[in-house]
C-alpha cells in the first residue's frame, strides 16, 4: 500500500489510481475497527461471565489487547505502509525496554 | 514544492505529510517520541502492577475488585475507540484535500474525547467520595491515579492540541505547512487509544478478575 511516487505524468490517471487506493485503505481501516470492537466485546464478556478461571482469563485478555494494538498501529497509524522502517525501530525499541521494565518490577523487585 | 504553495484536489500530493523536509522530520521525530512514551507508560504500568492492592490495612481499604465496574469502563472504551476511527476519517479527507470534511471529523473526534474525559472525571470523583480511594490513601491509590491520570492528561493535551490546530488553520485551508501538523496530531490521538487498550485490560479487566 505504498502511497508515494504515484506520478505517471497523466493527472487524470493518477487521481483515479489514488482514489481507488484510498477507498481500499479505508475499507481495511473500517474492517480493523469492526475487529477491534469485536475483540473488546470478547474481553469484556470473558470478564463479566462467571464460568472462567483467572488463570484462563488473564492471558486471554492480554492476547486480545495485543492483537487490538497491532491493528491500531498497522492500520490506523499506517505502519503497514512503506517508509515506516525507522518508526518501527523506534517503537519496538520502546517495547523492548517496556518489556524489561515490566519484567523487573513484577519479579526481582519483590523477591 | 514550497510549504505555502496553493494546491487543488488534482495537484495535492498523495503523501502530503511527508512532502517537505519539515514534514519528514516531524514524522520521524514524532515516532521517536512515541517510542519514548511507550517506555514512560511501561514504567507507570510496572509500578501499578507492583503496587496493585497494596493498602495499609486490608479490610479497611477498597481494592481493585471493589472499585471497578464494567459499564463505565465499557462506555469509556467505546468512546475512545470510536474517536480513533473518526480521526482516521479526518486523515482520509486530509489526503483527499477536503479541508471542511477533515475539520468536521476532527470536531467529532474532539467531542468524543471530551465525553471520555467527562466520564473519567466522574469516575475519579466517585472513587474519592464514595469509596475513600484517594491519591494518598494507599500505595495502590497513588499508582492507580498516576497511571490512569497520566493517560487522562494525555487525552486533555491531545484535545487542546487538535482544537488549537483547528482554530489556527480554520481560514488557511490545507497546505504542505499544516498537513504534517494534522497528521502528527492524529498519530498522537491513536497512541492515546493504544495506551487505553492496555489500561482497560490490565487495570480494569484484570482488576475485576482479582
Amino acid at each position: 500500500m505504498a502511497n508515494e511516487e504515484l506520478n505517471s505524468g497523466n493527472p487524470k490517471v493518477d487521481i483515479e489510481y489514488r482514489r481507488k487506493k484510498s477507498a481500499e485503505e479505508m475499507r481495511y481501516q473500517v474492517v480493523s475497527f469492526a475487529l477491534m470492537i469485536f475483540l473488546t466485546l470478547v474481553a469484556f464478556v470473558a470478564v463479566g461471565y462467571d464460568g472462567f478461571s483467572a488463570w484462563f482469563i488473564i492471558p486471554f485478555i492480554l492476547v486480545l489487547a495485543g492483537v487490538q494494538v497491532a491493528f491500531q498501529l498497522y492500520y490506523f497509524m499506517h505502519m503497514s505502509h512503506k517508509g515506516h522502517e525507522a518508526p518501527a525501530l523506534f517503537l519496538y525499541s520502546g517495547v523492548f525496554v517496556a518489556f524489561i521494565t515490566l519484567l523487573a518490577f513484577m519479579t526481582i523487585i519483590w523477591w | 514544492m514550497k510549504a505555502d504553495e496553493k494546491f487543488t484536489y488534482e495537484t495535492w500530493p498523495a503523501a502530503p505529510e511527508k512532502q517537505t523536509l519539515d514534514g519528514k522530520n516531524k514524522f520521524l521525530g514524532f515516532w521517536l517520541f512515541l517510542g519514548g512514551e511507550t517506555v514512560l507508560f511501561a514504567t507507570l504500568f510496572a509500578t501499578y502492577l507492583a503496587l496493585k492492592d497494596s493498602v495499609p490495612v486490608s479490610g479497611e481499604h477498597n481494592l481493585a475488585k471493589d472499585l471497578f465496574e464494567i459499564p463505565l469502563v465499557f462506555m469509556m472504551t467505546m468512546l475512545l475507540l470510536t474517536s480513533s476511527l473518526t480521526s482516521v476519517y479526518a486523515m482520509y479527507h486530509m489526503k483527499n484535500f477536503n479541508f471542511k470534511k477533515m475539520q468536521l471529523w476532527l470536531g467529532i473526534t474532539v467531542l468524543l474525547g471530551l465525553a471520555f474525559l467527562g466520564f473519567e472525571i466522574y469516575e475519579f470523583n466517585h472513587y474519592v467520595h464514595e469509596y475513600g480511594h484517594t491519591f494518598t490513601s494507599s500505595a495502590f491509590g497513588t499508582a492507580f491515579y498516576t497511571l490512569v491520570g497520566f493517560h487522562g492528561g494525555h487525552v486533555a493535551f491531545g484535545l487542546a492540541w487538535i482544537i488549537t490546530l483547528m482554530f489556527r488553520n480554520a481560514k488557511r485551508g490545507l497546505n504542505l505547512y499544516n498537513a504534517p501538523k494534522f497528521y502528527v496530531a492524529s498519530l498522537y490521538w491513536h497512541f492515546i487509544d493504544v495506551v487505553w487498550v492496555f489500561i482497560f485490560t490490565v487495570v480494569y479487566l484484570m482488576g475485576m478478575v482479582g
